[in-house]
């Protein structure tokens, strides 16, 4: 047993000499290298990530207060848009036309059969009620970004009477859902309250 | 090959001194004087020169136009504004800068389509080709990048729209963007790595470009006729046949760019570049700069938001496997009737892509744009491979002198009846 780990550097110049891949067995060297390299990999792999992830938000980008919107100057067919995240999000007050239309799509013609509402469970539906706010059926309130290339929609506009994005012509309904175009989901609903009955936080 | 000509002898002690301590000048008199080039280029084949040339007319503007710049969403705006105005020849920098840029897409889309014309990207010079694509879209990264500077609604619309392009990737696409903006929405942190990314990217070209011409350099030329070549009757020194071709077909080329920058230097760019960055309201009608157009045609061709962004990705990507799609062994389309119509049939499939591309995504437009992105990949996925099979190739000469000296009747620098070759008699 001595002599067959004799190693190819300690051993005497007169030994006979052994490669470890002519005994057929990993040798102490092929152990350091791969420990060496896996060492090596890490260790750039570490130094790496401080590269890569400075380009995240930063930690004042990511300090986001909610925002309080006052909606008492909105009437009934009225829109507006505030900032939130640096993103615009539509407030709407609906007619009773745009909610009786919205209503009445069968949830099997959707494109996007989902809310998309941050409020409800991730798998709700995509039905009118669940889009806006609970209890305000007259209310609409989503990011106003458009699903398919971050574009603000035009309101009012397209096909279903709701939002159309002007880029690459994404149509959606009353109620902000995809029906026509490239986009492939409804507009988001953020996280949303109403604090009272003229006031909704957002986030 | 490159034994044609003499090469560099330093003439005096310090030229030798320099010579055996560093032979840069005998690198650069080896590749720019001695070098030999096909007797037969013709002007397209000025296009490389001129790329040169207008990376190096990008950089010294950039350059320049960063001294005066401020990269911040507050102020950007505001400073090319004062560039235009107040800054001494700012104007002038700014309008070379813009141009240039488009002038720099008009050659290299030249470039490419004479290299899919004579087939220059056949064996073996797959790798040449494969650094040209790179160049290629370190280019169109560069140019995206530097639009969005300005700050304008182009510019923010602009960057919006092709940074959420990655959203289309599965799981991890909006990670990916919010990365890319540094934000929940393109500002103000976008803008600052936009900046300096625009600003280090033109060297990474400058780069590539040193590995494109040594690939060049290693495998010679191509030519018109697509035959290798095979003797000194061949090739005539770089200097002073291409030199003062290339020289000249740069001049031409700056009278164009001149004529932009003097007299039309907003043709090519869009007016609402001139109205500040707006997140609120997005211009009625995106565009793109013209020369990304074919490509955002393709991207709004397909009614499916990943399915789009795939597609022009692909349309560029295939560009990559061209030398292995062509099966042809006949390099020149002066030689493959067929394929010279099909060149020609994408020529026109490109320029209606561009064309649609600036339109509205809407009723017939999407139709057309389907119809022609089929095309487009029909060109280069089943056309090409089957062509190479069923063609039948028109009879090659036998060498390039040939070609030249039957078409000519007395060679192409020498007038009619003087030796054909004086220099490889005796």
């Amino acid at each position: 047993m001595a002599e067959s780990t004799t190693h190819p550097i300690t051993a005497a110049p007169e030994a006979k000499h052994i490669e470890p891949h002519e005994a057929g067995a990993p040798s102490r060297r092929d152990f350091l290298l791969i420990a060496t390299g896996a060492f090596a990999a890490v260790g750039a792999a570490a130094v790496l990530w401080p590269f890569v992830d400075q380009m995240n938000p930063d930690a004042a980008s990511l300090a986001l207060a909610s925002i309080e919107v006052d909606v008492s100057q909105i009437d009934r067919g009225q829109s507006i848009t505030v900032m939130w995240r640096g993103k615009p999000v539509f407030i709407r007050n609906r007619t009773d036309q745009e909610v009786q239309s919205a209503k009445e799509v069968p949830l099997a013609d959707l494109k996007d059969p989902i809310a998309r509402n941050l409020n409800l469970d991730a798998n709700a539906p995509a039905t009118d009620a669940n889009r806006a706010p609970a209890d305000r059926e007259q209310w609409l309130v989503m990011v106003g970004v458009c699903t398919h290339l971050g574009c603000v929609p035009l309101g009012q506009q397209g096909d279903y009477g709701g939002w159309f994005c002007p880029c690459h012509g994404s149509h959606y309904d009353t109620a902000g859902r995809i029906r026509k175009g490239p986009a492939p989901e409804n507009l988001l609903v953020p996280t949303l309250a109403f604090v009272d009955d003229t006031t909704i936080r957002i986030g | 090959m490159h034994d044609h000509f003499p090469r560099y002898e330093p003439k005096s002690a310090v030229g030798r001194w320099f010579d055996s301590r560093l032979p840069a000048t005998r690198m650069l008199y080896d590749s720019f004087v001695a070098y030999p080039i096909p007797r037969n280029l013709n002007y397209w084949y000025t296009f490389g020169g001129i790329l040169s040339i207008m990376l190096v007319v990008q950089i010294l503007t950039g350059v320049v136009l960063a001294m005066h710049y401020i990269p911040s969403a507050d102020m950007a705006f505001e400073s090319v504004e004062k560039i235009m105005r107040d800054v001494n020849y700012g104007w002038l920098l700014r309008y070379l800068h813009a141009n240039g840029a488009s002038m720099f897409f008009v050659a290299v889309y030249v470039h490419i389509f004479r290299g899919m014309y004579y087939g220059s990207y056949k064996e073996p010079r797959e790798l040449l080709w494969i650094l040209g694509v790179i160049i290629f879209l370190l280019m169109m990264a560069t140019g995206f990048m530097g639009y969005v500077l300005p700050w304008g609604q182009m510019s923010f619309w602009g960057a919006t729209v092709i940074t959420n392009l990655f959203s289309a990737i599965p799981l991890v696409g909006s990670a990916i963007v919010t990365w890319l903006w540094g934000g929940f929405a393109v500002g103000e942190p976008t803008l600052n790595r936009f900046f300096s990314l625009h600003y280090l990217l033109p060297f990474m070209i400058a780069g590539v470009v040193i590995l494109h011409v040594w690939a060049l350099h290693v495998t010679g030329q191509t030519n018109p006729t697509g035959i290798e070549v095979k003797s000194k009757k061949d090739v005539v020194p770089f200097t002073p046949h291409a030199t003062v071709k290339d020289a000249f077909a740069l001049v031409m080329f700056f009278i164009l760019f001149s004529w932009f920058v003097f007299y039309q230097p907003n043709f090519l760019g869009h007016p609402d570049n001139y109205v500040k960055a707006n997140p609120l309201v997005t211009p009625a009608h995106i565009v793109p700069e013209w020369y990304f157009l074919p490509f955002y045609a393709i991207l709004r061709a397909i009614p499916s938001k990943l399915g789009g962004v795939v597609a022009m990705f692909a349309s560029i990507l295939v560009l990559f496997v061209l030398p292995w799609l062509d099966t042809s062994k006949v390099r020149s389309a002066n030689y493959r009737p067929l394929f010279r119509q099909f060149f020609w049939i994408l020529v026109v499939v490109c320029i209606g892509l561009g064309w649609l591309g600036s339109r509205p995504p809407e009723g017939v437009y999407v139709v057309a744009a389907r119809i022609l992105t089929a095309y487009y990949f029909l060109h280069f996925l089943v056309i090409l491979p089957l062509l190479g099979i069923f063609e039948t190739p028109r009879p090659r000469p036998a060498s390039i002198a040939d070609a030249v000296l039957s078409r000519k009747g007395g060679g192409l620098f020498r007038p009619a009846g003087a030796p054909a070759a004086p220099e490889g008699r005796g």
